[in-house]
């Protein structure tokens, strides 16, 4: 909380005067705060918090694999750490990361004076911190935290699961709430609080994609709420939803998970898609190349999303025409994501470029996302997914997808931003250190990751055989410098919020929309007249 | 503070209640979706034998005309489920059928215990694509098998192939699991599990 | 003092003769010994290098704007911002990259889908956490569990040259014959994977998956269970070898005769120490992983043997559970998994080390009334 109160300083002391009223003082301010700049804050933070929590789970898993043998953790706590690592990564900080973007720039983007429910708002983030406190508390338990992998396939995670299976079924419930309840607001938000004059095609990408994950949001986490409370029922209630020996069946499981679970990476990345969009035409300094095209193509992924999920299940046994089914629907998503690729790097072309930290990242993202994309490609092709199903393979391909994808996007869009949310300029030296090592670090840490999978190394294993040593110390060593690395991101933060050149109001020459038109930072209240769009 | 903003705000106030109502149907309507799926996916499962599962028992006595020129493998396996100790086995390994033809097999089964037990075995079928095909008119898998300490007992299963059976299946593969159910006799099973448990046979 | 300096080198020869080994920096799949394996190995090539093309001329022209089109090199910016044509076009290619790449991955597909008229049908059943192979139409079958020993895994001793990838009983198969895969599962989801042979298959419980190989070269092939399937998830090798068919004719007779030779040792007088130095051994493969080595378990899921009273009093008790199995529990019924012999073993085993020493014993020949009790 203290840097909390760091943070948002700048916006409350300098500018509360201006105004009619101000922030409350005091720790009521973030209890009761209904300001979306706040809750913004409060969610990127509490991301931040996930993310290096997350994040210390994965240097242990890979100190682990730093050498073959058992060295650190027995095999039992491993599995919690893998469990709780992707649990984390994926519900702790990447999606509220993304829905903080939201809070702070939504209403900025498109002209609106806050979120449209500001109270439930509130509730949405607070939700966040008990559902986490709940997860994380599982490690304590007797018997440990869920052990089963972050996909929680039955029967493992039911009639094999740790006693600790219930509290985490309670915490997915409570995450699942606190999203709906924020993708709602989202969708009231862009749905009613548009300043006048600005329709659907004239929103800004992040709006777009930010409407589509919303709606994504909506249709798929009541579906994970289903499914944890069929584990529930199996659990507690003696029924067999998911247990052979009752009538159920354990790959009904993977359906369910899955259908929720595929649109969940799209959640995952959509919103990173439309900041990158911003980020790569600002400083081309010239306008995004195809708007329209990438609208369509962010909807049509989102549609696809719902037809591909037994891609994850290719080895379980679905019959050939399902195979081909879901090989061909899957291996379709690579024409909108092509045209999205294509469509940024034309934007760079014959532009007039810089490489502020900002963009670093969002050219890394567009590279890195592609290798992410082009090894989901290989995937796709069912035959070949034999041989890369749950191996390193599997797990280079998804964290080329989250890592550069999600994270990058968020760094990116973090530096992008926070001379708006500050008032003060970033350190740019401290800020491209920052991404090199990241960029490095990331590297070295997944890229071996496929040698190790085509070699034949399965993932989820504490120990490994010989053969994979080499490429996963290698791993270690830039999974250790990746994550070291991110302490410095803090401390770039921190000094930001505390100090630093002034941020004029629009700190980027060739930024386009309504947030750069308001002071650096931005007022507490802003937009309490709609502007005016041309 | 959400009054104040909302009042200057340029739309008003009961459009936000609109969206509202539409998202909770949406997230009501999924999450109804999400356990919809269950017998949506036995249903599914039964129409294309996608899983595996056989069918319940088929009610008419033959289907037809005896397919003589072709011949079907149909091969017997049975596994224990964890914790079951029974002795379990075909007693025909594997059969040559013609289609359309009812024929009979035993299993095996023994309580080497001393405590009485109910045990219910839970049918799969390999290629999946074959289980619409292979109808049972009379299994020891409808119904839970009690059995004494020591008991033993044989346990008919009465099956057709169907002729429709596409061409390129040669041989079938039935496997039954046997679970012990000694202390779930009075559990049931929620609606669309309960469901598939009387109709999986 | 000395035992501690005798670790260290131990794990100083571990270190260093991982190190010798590890001259490995395989990148690519293998192609491996079937025709399924090379033909998945020629899709992986083809869509790679598809990929990689790709992947040279998006991010050339990205590089080239990069290098030619910055701003400190006085770069104007163009102001361009559709292009319908080109938007089609870059639509286009894609679909029909993704179209000639579907057709072969369709061809293979089917061909892995086609398990008709094979030669030798063999059972596969996960358990937590080792492999049974039942050879179906032979009437024998046996579990295959992780031989490393613990040692090596806990550095205490130096690592073999198949650590981790190696079994006690591997499962053999004839070269050039159509084997037939069946696979279950007992407990959890488990997934059986050769790469040499482009197989890989779930065990699911309470269902039944079916996939094939044919093998041409002899060898010895190594996999790894490949689905998240608890704790020893990672200690479930597969070892598959591959033998002229003459050879795989002579084990099987000779698989049959040691299961008859099993039957018969049921019926042999068992000494205290005979039955004490077997039993450490089953009790290594099949309780070690739960019940730990030294019998301290891992409460509160694997609960200690060490002085608990099922190992030390009623007998009776014992072999109930050990034969028959918890329910509820991650404790099997071992009845079925292990021999007459083992089952005794185990449990005198249990009852007279790790300090329980009741000095009782129990003898294959009680263990096999005890499991045909009551019966005609």
């Amino acid at each position: 909380m203290a840097v909390t109160g760091v943070f948002m300083s700048a916006v409350a002391d300098t500018h509360s005067q201006e105004h009619h009223h101000g922030p409350a003082k005091g720790i009521s301010r973030w209890l009761l705060t209904t300001n979306h700049k706040d809750i913004g804050s409060m969610y990127l933070i509490f991301s931040f918090a996930m993310f290096l929590l997350g994040g210390s789970m994965a240097m242990v898993i890979r100190a682990e694999l730093f050498q073959p043998g058992l060295q650190i953790v027995q095999p039992e706590f491993f599995n919690q750490m893998t469990t709780m690592h992707g649990l984390i990564m994926v519900f702790g900080a990447v999606m509220p990361a993304f829905v903080g973007l939201a809070n702070w720039m939504l209403p900025l983007m498109i002209g609106a004076p806050d979120m449209a429910l500001p109270r439930m708002n509130n509730w949405s983030f607070w939700l966040l911190p008990c559902a986490f406190l709940i997860l994380v508390s599982t490690l304590f338990m007797e018997g440990g935290a869920p052990n089963f992998g972050w996909t929680f396939y039955a029967p493992l995670s039911t009639t094999y699961g740790p006693p600790s299976t219930t509290f985490f079924i309670f915490a997915i419930h409570i995450m699942g709430v606190s999203s709906i309840m924020g993708a709602i607001n989202i969708i009231a938000t862009i749905m009613n609080l548009r300043a006048p004059g600005m329709t659907l095609m004239k929103m800004p990408l992040f709006v777009w994609t930010w409407l589509i994950t919303a709606f994504l949001l909506i249709a798929v986490m009541p579906v994970l709420a289903g499914a944890v409370t069929m584990m529930l029922m199996d659990i507690n209630f003696g029924t067999s939803f998911f247990d052979a020996s009752g009538g159920g069946d354990p790959v009904l499981f993977q359906h369910v998970f899955w259908f929720f679970g595929h649109p969940e990476v799209y959640i995952m990345i959509l919103p990173a898609f439309g900041a990158i969009s911003h980020i790569v035409s600002a400083f081309s300094r010239k306008p995004l190349f195809g708007y329209a095209s990438m609208v369509y193509a962010v909807g049509a992924i989102a549609l696809l999303s719902f037809i591909v999920w037994a891609h994850h299940m290719f080895t379980v046994g679905v019959p050939l025409a399902g195979q081909l089914f879901f090989m061909y629907a899957t291996m379709l998503i690579a024409v909108p994501t092509g045209v999205k690729v294509f469509n940024w790097v034309t934007t760079m072309f014959r532009g007039s470029l810089t490489f502020e930290a900002p963009m670093l990242f969002a050219v890394a993202f567009i590279i890195l996302f592609s290798i992410g994309g082009f090894s989901g490609l290989m995937l796709a092709i069912a035959p070949a997914d034999f041989q890369y199903h749950d191996t390193y393979f599997v797990v280079a391909h998804f964290h080329y997808v989250l890592v550069p994808g999600a994270i990058f996007g968020i760094f990116a869009s973090a530096y992008f931003w926070l001379p708006k949310w500050t008032g003060h300029m970033y350190d740019e030296t401290l800020a491209k250190t920052h991404f090199w090592l990241s960029f490095i670090g990331m590297n070295l840490a997944f890229f071996p990751m496929h040698f190790l999978g085509l070699a034949g190394m399965p993932r989820r294993i504490p120990d490994y055989a010989l053969q994979f040593a080499d490429f996963n110390m290698v791993s270690s060593i830039g999974a250790f410098m990746f994550g070291a690395t991110q302490l410095l991101f803090l401390f770039i933060v921190v000094k930001c919020a505390r100090g630093g050149e002034k941020a004029p109001a629009k700190p980027w020459d060739g930024a386009e929309g309504l947030e750069w038109t308001l002071p650096s930072p931005a007022p507490y209240h802003t937009f309490t007249t709609p502007p005016d769009i041309k | 503070m959400a009054d104040a903003n909302s009042d200057t705000s340029p739309t008003p106030r009961r459009s936000n209640r609109r969206v509202i109502a539409w998202c909770m149907t949406g997230v009501v309507g999924m999450f109804a979706f999400g356990f919809a799926l269950v017998p949506l996916y036995d249903v599914f499962c039964e129409i294309t034998g996608i899983n595996g599962k056989t069918g319940g028992r088929y009610e008419a006595s033959s289907t037809g005309q005896v397919d003589a020129d072709r011949t079907v493998t149909v091969q017997f396996l049975a596994s224990n489920g964890p914790g079951m100790s029974w002795e379990f086995r075909p007693v025909t390994r594997s059969i040559k059928v013609h289609p359309g033809e009812p024929v009979t097999v035993n299993f095996f089964a023994q309580n080497p215990g001393d405590t009485p037990m109910v045990g219910q075995a839970v049918p799969s079928l390999s290629p999946s694509e074959g289980t619409p095909y292979f109808h049972k008119t009379e299994c020891f898998c409808f119904n839970q098998q009690p059995l004494e300490a020591g008991e033993s007992t044989e346990m008919p299963l009465v099956f057709i192939v169907d002729p429709e059976l596409p061409e390129y299946i040669t041989k079938l593969t039935l496997s039954y699991t046997l679970y012990d159910q000694s202390q779930h006799i009075e559990v049931s099973g929620p609606v669309g599990a309960g469901a598939s448990t009387n109709k999986n046979g | 003092m000395r035992a501690y300096a005798k670790r260290a080198t131990a794990l100083a020869a571990g270190l260093s003769s991982s190190s010798v080994v590890m001259a490995d920096w395989t990148m690519n799949m293998t192609p491996g010994v079937t025709g399924i394996s090379n033909q998945i190995f020629s899709l992986h090539m083809t869509i790679l290098w598809i990929c990689v093309v790709i992947g040279v001329v998006v991010f050339g022209v990205m590089f080239w704007s990069i290098f030619a089109h910055r701003k400190s090199r006085g770069h104007k910016a163009a102001n361009f911002h559709e292009h319908t044509v080109i938007e089609v076009i870059w639509t286009i290619i894609p679909f029909a990259i993704l179209v000639a790449m579907a057709i072969p991955a369709t061809a293979t597909l089917i061909e892995m889908y086609d398990t008709t008229e094979s030669d030798v049908d063999i059972k596969v059943t996960g358990y937590q956490w080792r492999w049974q192979y039942e050879y179906i139409n032979e009437d024998f079958g046996y579990f295959s569990s992780l031989s490393t020993p613990r040692a090596q895994i806990e550095n205490r001793q130096a690592k073999g040259e198949n650590y981790l990838l190696e079994v006690d009983n591997p499962l053999v198969i004839p070269v050039g014959k159509k084997v037939r895969f069946l696979l279950t599962a007992n407990d959890v989801i488990h997934s059986w994977w050769v790469p040499d042979f482009g197989v890989k298959k779930d065990a699911i419980p309470g269902f039944i998956n079916e996939t094939w190989t044919r093998v041409d070269k002899p060898g010895t092939y190594r996999g790894q269970c490949t689905e998240l399937c608890g704790k020893d998830h990672g200690f479930m090798p597969v070892v598959v070898e591959a033998v002229p068919e003459e050879e795989y004719n002579a084990w099987v007779a000779s698989q049959r005769e040691a299961a008859e030779k099993e039957r018969q040792l049921t019926q042999k007088d068992w000494t205290l120490d005979e039955l004490m130095v077997r039993g450490e051994k089953a009790y290594q493969t099949a309780c070690a992983s739960c019940h730990q080595p030294d019998g301290t378990g891992m409460p509160p899921a694997f609960p200690a043997l060490k002085g608990s009273p099922i190992a030390t009093s009623d007998m009776a008790a014992h072999i109930d559970i050990v034969v028959n199995g918890k329910s509820g529990t991650a404790m099997q019924a071992f009845g079925g998994q292990l021999s007459e012999v083992d089952l005794a073993a185990v449990i005198t085993y249990e009852r007279n080390a790790w300090g329980n020493n009741t000095g009782e014993m129990v003898t294959p020949k009680e263990i096999f009334d005890y499991k045909n009790q009551g019966s005609q």
